[in-house]
């Protein structure tokens, strides 16, 4: 039905005739997510520094309008207090503890959530069956799951794994089903004129396709799963980086906090990053297509 | 670097493999019956082709000529098998057109080619649905790409392609299965007016390779009578079939032949028919909306 449509929306690629390139001659191969001009590498590490000598005055001054920093350490301080950190084994075993709830959370998420969402994509059984679960529980946010989830779970760990998995997996599900419901109907067409079956279909068509869309989903995913396990861990548990950063506040060691959160931050977005470039063999299509 | 691929008929012959599942001589022969084709619309039902009958011999080329909307894709995707008829019946072959199959090669007119697999990957993509070793469907590939001029191209994706190109390797995909019918929705209709002549050669030079029936949609009077045995001329809609016109011009035909008295014969007759149903059309149109 939307086959014209479609077509006359995008840009044909007879505007620019012979831009082909012969395989395996593409220029300009490394895909990586730094910047690959320094001057804007440097400018955006100029900007983190700018924001770390305003702490690092506001600190030392004493700030106090509206918001405090008197109680508020500086970088300086932080940093060393990370140094010490970082030479503890105690530190480690916080951040193994955090990493391990998010691998076994988001791999459930990940599998289940693309499963869950390739079978509402593809079938309206399905998908009647699971949309009401979905919508409502998705916009329940991890921190109001922490009660049941100790009410209900049998240790600790399954509870925070639990509420960190909720949190991954809905993004993933809501991106599997829009990519899958994406899925040109004239590639599904060749594909059975070539004789494909429904599982070569699936296999070859629809999940190549919601592809870009699944790895976007993964990586918001990733991001979700971090910020309910850091819920969980800081009602909850005994060690991991969320734990970490509250019994910091408790025992008024306040360097340890920022610590956490930075910490947190980083391995939040190292985690999304590794998501990313684990995936983006699969999408190598899109990027070359994307050059020429 | 397109206008040089002239089409290279000895690749087939040069790379014999096994696997040559169909033979197509003397197959593919197209009967619709009665036909009437019917869609659901928000307003009711819609009768997209009314009372359709045509029958095409094995080998023969025959173009269904229509102003747009008139039903002739329609037509075409019921003998593809997508498209099931409300009252009589479609044969291939003396059997019931059912479903889509390998035996009916389907080339669309743009973006059918599968964005994520390479060149070659998309032409060997029906031999293995076929059941062939992947190292056999590779080798059938690596012959049709060289058959239509793109070996250079095996590992690029098809984004990175002209339009032209992305269409011959439509072409190669469907004939990768030894179809007995190949079936053309306006296939270089969003292709250049150069690009597009240059492909019309290079399908009758294909197609005298493999003789299997071809059934070409397509709105080109040039096109249909450049092309074609026989010109099928479908009425505004509801489709319906109102002539059926014989193209006797000698082949091998080339580009000159669009300025021969005996070309313009023909197409004038189509002209006439067309332009009458294109008005009908635009009626249809205005009064619709």
């Amino acid at each position: 039905m939307s086959g014209p449509l479609e077509s006359s929306e995008r840009p044909s690629i007879e505007a620019s005739p012979v831009t082909a390139t012969p395989a395996g001659t593409q220029l300009g191969e490394s895909r990586s997510y730094l910047p690959t001009n320094w001057d804007r590498y440097l400018v955006r590490i100029g900007a983190l520094l700018v924001a770390a000598l305003g702490w690092h005055l506001a600190s030392t001054y004493g700030f106090d309008f509206f918001v405090r920093f008197e109680n508020v350490p500086g970088p300086l301080i932080v940093g060393a207090e990370f140094l010490a950190q970082a030479s503890s084994q105690e530190f480690y075993v916080h951040i193994l503890h955090s990493m391990q709830r998010i691998a076994m959370a988001y791999g459930l998420a990940v599998v289940i959530g693309v499963v869950l969402g390739v079978m509402m994509g593809r079938s309206r059984f399905a998908e009647d069956v699971i949309l009401p679960y979905i919508e409502i529980l998705r916009p329940i946010p991890a921190v109001a799951w922490i009660p049941l989830a100790i009410l209900m779970m049998p240790s600790e760990q399954s509870s925070i794994v639990f509420i960190t998995f909720l949190g991954a997996l809905f993004p993933i599900v809501i991106n599997t089903v829009h990519g899958v419901d994406q899925t040109p109907k004239m590639l599904v067409r060749a594909a059975r004129s070539l004789g494909a079956s429904n599982a070569a279909i699936l296999w070859h068509v629809v999940l190549p396709g919601a592809l870009p869309s699944i790895v976007a989903g993964l990586a918001i995913g990733m991001g979700v799963a971090w910020f309910s396990l850091l819920a969980g861990e800081i009602i909850s548990g005994q060690y991991g980086i969320g734990y970490f950063t509250w019994s910091a506040y408790t025992l008024v060691e306040y360097p340890k906090i920022i610590i956490g959160m930075l910490v947190i931050g980083g391995l939040g977005s190292l985690c999304t990053l590794l998501v990313r470039k684990a995936c983006s063999p699969l999408l190598r299509w899109q990027t070359e297509g994307a050059k020429s | 670097m397109m206008t040089t691929t002239r089409l290279n008929r000895a690749a087939v012959v040069e790379h014999p493999h096994s696997y040559r599942p169909r033979t197509v001589g003397g197959k593919g022969r197209i009967s619709v019956r009665d036909m009437d084709i019917v869609f659901a619309t928000t307003n009711g039902p819609h009768l997209a082709v009314e009372d359709a009958s045509l029958e095409i011999q094995p080998g023969e080329f025959v173009s269904l000529l229509g102003p747009s909307g008139c039903g002739k894709s329609t037509l075409m995707n019921s003998v593809a098998g997508f498209v099931k008829p409300a009252r009589g019946e479609v044969l291939l072959d003396g059997q019931a057109v059912a479903k889509p199959g390998p035996d009916r090669g389907m080339v669309f007119q743009q973006h059918s080619l599968f964005p994520w697999k390479t060149v070659k990957q998309n032409v060997a993509f029906g031999p293995l649905m076929a059941g062939v070793s992947s190292r056999e469907a590779d080798s059938v590939a690596s012959t049709f790409l060289s058959l239509v001029g793109l070996s250079r191209y095996a590992n690029a994706y098809p984004s990175t392609l002209s339009g032209g190109m992305q269409q011959r390797v439509g072409i190669a995909r469907a004939l990768a299965n030894y179809p007995s019918v190949l079936l053309m929705d306006e296939p270089f209709g969003a292709l250049d007016a150069q690009t597009r002549s240059m492909m019309q050669e290079n399908l009758l030079e294909i197609w005298s390779e493999f003789k299997n029936t071809v059934l070409f949609v397509t709105h080109d009077i040039d096109e249909a009578v450049f092309l074609s045995d026989r010109i099928v001329v479908m009425s505004a809609s509801p489709g319906r079939i109102i002539a059926d016109i014989p193209v006797r011009l000698p082949r091998p035909r080339t580009q000159e032949l669009l300025t021969t008295a005996a070309f313009m014969v023909v197409k004038r007759e189509c002209l006439a028919l067309i332009r009458e149903q294109t008005l009908r059309a635009f009626e249809q149109q205005n009064q619709a909306s």
